[in-house]
């Protein structure tokens, strides 16, 4: 095959770890959204832990992004 | 399809070259040093009437004091006080920097993986050198978690280990990847509008469409650059909790 062929299938493989970024968001809005329903007041202690854990995964997400944009643009 | 990496090229404005070091006056440079401007005059003029009852940019600058402030008492304690001063200057130029990308043609520097690199690894290297200086070899027990059966040591004691090097590289990819990642979806879908405009009629009522995804990522960008700068800031609390005080 190839280079550019494989070079484009590449890309589209490397995107394949977002599945896991978005179940892993989806956990941990759920969590939130559960723990202030139960409890309100809990949204004072969790919300700076909610967005630090959302910024942690959310890299793993942007990682993919940044080796698909590698893989994708570059000769 | 255009470039989307383009925008990332640091291009030097006045080229210096001392001793075959290349030292030019970088866009990069420039808008560090437009950082450093915008926060010098943000927090000079807020402060000049020095109310006790605060105007809007006063309580502007004290919210930005008060988040870095109950941030470092809250995660290193009391002694952390001393970190006070540049757990905010890095803070502000992450901050800046990451807002300051979001101005259309402008630089942002903090998505350069040298820039943020550089700022994780002076942490981590403070926080070795001071951990070792004032605990000793001590701080070695860091690696050595209590509670844990001695059988146990020589495999968990290399994966703290790791553990541990690994920390300076996803702190500073962390921030590197998430601006670059940003500005390479804004710039993907401009693409998309200046292609569509190309296709004719049709295409330049339908090239609408990208840009209102282009003005809600940038809302989304916007939100990215504040959580980002505030991350940084707090892990770097987090990592400098170690010279205080051995955990575990």
């Amino acid at each position: 095959m190839e280079v550019e062929a494989m070079k484009l299938l590449a890309s589209a493989l490397v995107l394949l770890p977002l599945m896991g970024v978005g179940i892993g968001l989806g956990l941990i809005f759920a969590a939130y959204n559960l723990a202030v329903g139960r409890n309100p007041n809990a949204s004072d202690v969790l919300e700076k832990k909610f967005w630090l854990t959302f910024a942690f995964v959310e890299m793993f997400g942007l990682v993919t992004i940044v080796a698909w944009a590698l893989l994708f643009f570059t000769a | 399809m255009a470039d989307p990496l383009h925008q990332f090229v640091i291009e030097p404005i006045v080229p210096l070259n001392i001793g075959g070091v290349d030292v030019s006056f970088t866009n990069s440079s420039l808008w560090m040093m437009a950082s450093i401007g915008v926060s010098f005059v943000l927090f000079n003029t807020a402060m000049r009437r020095k109310a006790l009852v605060p105007g809007r940019l006063q309580v502007l600058v004290e919210m930005f004091y008060q988040m870095v402030s109950d941030m470092v008492k809250s995660t290193i304690g009391p002694e952390g006080r001393r970190y006070f001063p540049l757990i905010f200057t890095i803070f502000m130029l992450v901050l800046m920097g990451n807002l300051l990308g979001l101005i259309p043609y402008s630089f942002t520097y903090t998505s350069h993986i040298i820039v943020t690199a550089a700022l994780s690894f002076m942490i981590f290297l403070a926080v070795v050198v001071i951990g070792l200086a004032r605990h000793g070899v001590h701080f070695l027990s860091l690696f050595a978690p209590a509670g844990v059966p001695v059988i146990l040591y020589p495999f968990l004691v290399p994966i703290e280990i790791i553990s541990y090097i690994a920390r300076p590289i996803t702190h500073s990819v962390r921030l590197f990847a998430n601006m670059m990642a940003g500005h390479i979806m804004l710039k993907v879908f401009a693409g998309f509008s200046v292609a569509l405009i190309t296709t004719g009629a049709v295409g330049v009522a339908a090239s609408a469409v990208p840009v209102l995804v282009n003005a809600a990522l940038i809302a989304f960008e916007l939100l990215i650059a504040l959580l980002q700068a505030y991350v940084f800031a707090i892990l770097a609390c987090i990592y400098l909790k170690d010279t205080v005080e051995i955990a575990h």
